[in-house]
């Protein structure tokens, strides 16, 4: 992958100038052994994809098989309408996390008062309010208010999922932007607002697509919220992929073919924020 | 992407109206408010009554019945135990493999880059895909590749899932958290400076020494973060177990969550599903306390 910071692989000692030590190349071959492993039944799923349902169940496993893309294309029909919703919730619920936590990022890491740590704080408490603790209530007010099964329940509840996310993130990136531009800013006249739209936010434009990947794999991968406040119409990939957890009829062959179509999308994304990945993933406490 | 979020965010009121700082912060407070803390206290009103939707007029206070009911339950207080041992299974399996590969990966060698996004796969997937492949293709007990791969080392093929439920959701919810683990954990090696390493080998520090004595009291905030923010997340697991078990056999591997999914949306006992999620919330703010004590040290706010 390219997707190594080149700074990032400098930092570390080696333990000896010269070549690679017998130790060295031994653990080496350790690490790249526990990724196959790591990584196999994922490898296995994908390779499942390409398989004939017959070689998909087969025992003992075929390894060696002639790939046909025949699961992808029968997976497509069902794949696409869940794709749709998924797509919708996710970049619904990222654009609406970033209007309203924009602002706030901005105000607290520019404009920080006493009571700006407290608000936070209270931000990110919100996170640590398991999804069962508001569940019942938010379906029977979904339920008179028409949202269940819709894209904006979803958006509605993916978006209280990612702005605590969006807001500390983005106020770590915003606190980066030295105090100076902005005080060279007044000095000429600008006002709060052009602060905001001419300043900070053209300058924390990587942190903005950072913390937005972020957020739209955590929708992208959100289960309950899906499952309890969807059934069809709005239904994203996870109510979707839901449908294979019986082993009846043992599809599994398209069901990996769907899986991939499903995880694909989010392992690319992840691959490109990964450094960013653990600063969000810690909220900022381990950089 | 990237230029999404600053068109949507341009139609703010301007003309009349001035933004000031604080006035920027209400909205995602707001926002907030109503969808976590407004929902929560209603669900802690449901929870003193009974109050199933299947007769959705009568509705009795009944005070701390349902909280009782909860506590008092073999049943109930196994659900409670099943959150426990799952998490902190977990949590120290995927600290102990975390932190291995973590180390493991603190090396400069080929292909770096591209093992450390190998590894890190299994944390992005999502958990029903987790759950539906592994019951599936490699834990059916007929024809899936573990019961294959038991079969031909010798032994009997076995069904995990109805054998060793707890331990299999373990090994999944596992498999899918040591890479938070190890990304966390890596990160907090590489700010381990280098001359503190090669300090404690020109002292003559065994490698077992220079981990001891260099390497762990370093890594301790990154441990915190870890611990803390997994315990908040594994207490959380739904989808694994809702995909592979059901929460069963029996109760074996019902946690917090699918017994209030259950509650709520098979048996329409609001009442009951409203005392469970309320404890859920306590439980996992009494951690969360913790967490937010250890994050706030390390943040100022407008800090430079």
């Amino acid at each position: 992958m390219t997707t190594l910071p080149s700074q990032q692989a400098v930092t570390v000692a080696p333990k000896k100038k010269g070549g690679p030590s017998t130790s060295g190349i031994l653990l080496t071959a350790l690490t790249y052994l526990l990724a196959f492993l790591f990584f196999f039944p994922l490898l296995w799923m994908a390779l499942a994809a390409f398989k004939t349902e017959a070689q998909a169940f087969a025992v003992p496993p075929v390894f060696a098989f002639t790939p046909i893309t025949e699961n992808f294309q029968n997976a497509l029909p069902a794949y696409g309408v869940a794709l749709r919703n998924s797509l919708i919730a996710a970049i619904g619920s990222t654009v609406l996390a970033f209007v309203l936590g924009l602002p706030a990022a901005f105000a607290l890491a520019v404009y920080p008062t006493k009571r700006s740590k407290g608000v936070l704080t209270w931000m990110l408490s919100t996170k640590f309010m398991p999804a069962v603790g508001v569940i019942v209530p938010l379906y029977l007010l979904f339920r008179d208010l028409g949202l269940l099964d819709t894209w904006w329940g979803l958006i509605i509840m993916y978006t209280t999922m990612n702005l605590p996310l969006v807001v500390w993130m983005m106020h770590s990136y915003m606190t980066e932007i030295p105090q100076a531009i902005y005080e060279a800013a007044r000095v000429d006249g600008a006002n709060v607002a052009k602060e905001f739209f001419g300043i900070a936010l053209p300058l924390s434009l990587p942190g903005i697509s950072a913390t937005a990947l972020l957020a739209i794999i955590f929708a992208w991968n959100e289960v309950f919220f899906a499952l309890n406040l969807t059934t069809t119409d709005a239904a994203p990939l996870s109510v979707f992929i839901s449908t294979f957890k019986t082993s009846r009829g043992l599809f599994w062959a398209q069901m990996s073919a769907a899986a991939v179509l499903t995880v694909l999308p989010v392992l690319i994304f992840g691959w490109i924020a990964q450094r960013q990945l653990v600063r969000g993933l810690s909220f900022g406490a381990v950089k | 992407m990237t230029a999404v979020p600053i068109s949507a965010t341009a139609p703010k009121p301007k003309g009349g109206f001035k933004i000031t700082p604080s006035v920027m912060i209400w909205p995602a407070m707001l926002y907030l408010i109503l969808t976590t803390q407004v929902p929560f206290f209603m669900t802690i009103y449901y929870s003193f009554f009974r109050y199933n939707l299947v007769e959705p007029d009568r509705r009795p206070f009944i005070g701390f019945s349902n909280y009782l009911g909860l506590l008092t339950d073999s049943d109930n207080l196994k659900v409670l135990l099943n959150s426990m041992i799952l998490t902190a299974g977990t949590l120290v399996l995927t600290l102990i493999l975390g932190g291995g590969l973590a180390l493991l990966l603190n090396r400069t060698f080929p292909g770096r880059g591209f093992v450390r996004s190998v590894l890190m796969s299994s944390f992005l997937i999502m958990p029903l895909v987790t759950a539906v492949v592994f019951k599936n293709m490699l834990l059916n007990p007929v024809f899936g590749f573990f019961s294959w791969l038991v079969k031909s080392l010798g032994g009997t093929p076995i069904d995990f899932l109805s054998a060793y439920p707890m331990a299999t959701i373990i090994g999944m919810v596992t498999w899918e958290w040591t890479p938070f683990a190890m990304l966390i954990l890596l990160t907090g090696l590489q700010s381990l400076p280098d001359d503190q390493i090669e300090a404690a080998r020109l002292d003559g520090a065994s490698p077992l020494q220079e981990f001891r004595y260099v390497v762990l009291p370093h890594w301790t905030q990154a441990l915190e973060v870890v611990v803390l923010l997994e315990t908040i997340n594994v207490l959380q697991v739904f989808g694994e177990i809702y995909a592979s078990t059901s929460g069963g056999p029996g109760v074996a591997t019902t946690n917090l969550p699918y017994f209030i999914y259950q509650k709520a949306f098979a048996e329409y006992n609001i009442g009951v599903a409203s005392a469970a999620g309320v404890i859920t919330v306590i439980l996992t703010n009494i951690l969360a306390i913790f967490l937010l004590r250890m994050i706030s040290k390390n943040v100022s706010p407008g800090g430079h």
